[in-house]
């Protein structure tokens, strides 16, 4: 069997599993970014429950891994009565995990964001919301954008774990075929580029872009 | 569902020697993670274009594709080649190399955080590169990458429980095993994401403190 003729009986199968880890990375980025900007923002709460709630989930989520959250998602859950869909405990265990690092990255680019930009604000009897928004928050997205780049790689390779709850993604199918056909070069091999494609093609270059697209926007091309 | 303390003591050695197993797998991917990494580093500071090239491309291809499927690529593919690997010794191949494919940017970050004029100043005393490498560069580079070295250890113990797929007897897989024979999930996988939590921040405020202490020693404040 050559690798054309694999590759004409099993591509289809590649071609589902990439689009279920398509679906998968864009849910867990949705539900990430979502995470990241609430937590981080309360982490600079005035306010200090507030605040330790934030700092005790991002301190939660970054010290237990992500395979221990899935399973105990996966299989726990259920005992207390509250049973999900595979599908959805995916995306759950990734974008809460990888929110809480995106936390991080989004206290650090406020923090970062120069005293004088605030005093400024002030100066201009900006209320608090609009300082963040109309000052604080466009600056900040462009200092943090760079770390988010490898934030959504790690966010990619992260959703791989999902096949071990059953949610039929790439890693899923490759496995699956790995069993029926004893193709293992094949099948990790093909699988293994498919998701460095989907890295270095896709999401490296959408990040850099918007990189550049918003720091014209505020001027600092 | 009650927890039940009873059993808690009952698989608790269990857990504990499996939680020595954990450490076991991350202190041995890590040692091989710190040489090939510098290994990685110094290939992509050679005079030869082509080795710098190829390292390069490398490091990027683990950097951007999941570990679990490396994993599975690494404990499956040498049998097709006659190269029949024992799970503890594909694991640690697999996550030994793709950490080291990450150490390789934090020791080139921080080679290249040495100021040139100690380049400058080795040429002049006429030390030979080895020696401008050893005696000058590596501990200048050192302090600046502890604090990235020391977050790759947290992370590399953190990702130890993707082991459990070749069924690399460590925590993850214990609490498996456990759960599968008594019908109890909540109790072991609990315990697994507690033990991993206390490990985790406790290594994370040790790593602090040495990089604080080796600042000091070398007069880096």
């Amino acid at each position: 069997m050559t690798y054309t003729s694999f590759l004409a009986d099993y591509g289809s199968r590649f071609v589902d599993g990439a689009l279920v880890t398509a679906i998968q990375f864009l849910c867990s980025l949705g539900l990430a970014v979502l995470v990241a900007n609430l937590f981080g923002l309360m982490m600079l709460s005035s306010n200090p429950v507030v605040r330790r709630a934030a700092v005790g989930y991002v301190e939660f989520f970054r010290g237990t891994s992500l395979l221990v959250q899935l399973f105990w998602l996966f299989y726990v859950l259920p005992l207390f009565g509250i049973t999900l869909d595979n599908f959805l405990t995916g995306f759950l265990a990734v974008g809460l995990n990888l929110g809480a690092y995106g936390a991080e990255l989004v206290r650090g680019a406020i923090q970062s964001v120069p005293r004088g930009q605030w005093e400024a604000s002030y100066a201009l009897s900006m209320s608090p919301a609009q300082q963040m928004r109309k000052i604080i928050i466009p600056q900040a997205f462009v200092i943090m954008l760079p770390a988010w780049g490898n934030l959504v790689v790690e966010l990619l390779k992260s959703t791989a774990l999902v096949a071990l709850i059953a949610v039929p993604d790439l890693m899923f199918e490759a496995r699956q075929l790995n069993s029926s056909t004893y193709l293992s070069t094949w099948t990790f091999g093909t699988a293994l580029i498919i998701y460095y494609v989907f890295s270095r093609f896709l999401i490296t270059p959408c990040m850099r872009w918007t990189e550049r697209i918003m720091a014209r926007r505020i001027g600092r091309a | 569902m009650q927890w039940d303390f009873a059993f808690t003591a009952e698989i608790l050695p269990k857990m504990l020697w499996a939680t020595g197993n954990t450490l076991l797998a991350a202190g041995m991917g890590y040692a091989i993670a710190v040489v090939i990494g510098l290994l990685f580093a110094l290939a992509q500071r050679t005079p030869l274009r082509i080795l710098t090239y190829i390292t390069r491309e490398i490091v990027e291809f683990i950097r951007s594709t999941p570990l679990v499927l490396q994993i599975f690529f690494v404990y499956y593919v040498g049998p097709e080649y006659g190269i029949f690997l024992s799970p503890w010794v594909a694991g640690m191949i697999a996550i030994g190399l793709h950490y080291a494919a990450y150490l390789s940017e934090v020791y080139r970050g921080g080679i290249e955080s040495v100021p040139k004029g100690q380049w400058e100043a080795c040429t002049a005393i006429n030390l030979t590169t080895m020696q401008t490498y050893r005696r000058i560069v590596l501990p200048q580079a050192l302090p600046p990458s502890i604090a990235g070295m020391g977050n790759y250890l947290v992370s590399i113990f953190k990702d130890t429980p993707m082991l459990s797929v070749i069924g690399v007897a460590e925590l993850m897989q214990a609490a498996n095993a456990v759960g599968g024979q008594n019908y109890r999930y909540l109790e072991p996988y609990t315990m697994v994401g507690v033990i991993f939590l206390v490990i985790s921040l406790t290594a994370a405020r040790a790593i602090r403190w040495f990089e604080a202490t080796v600042r000091r020693k070398l007069g880096m404040q």
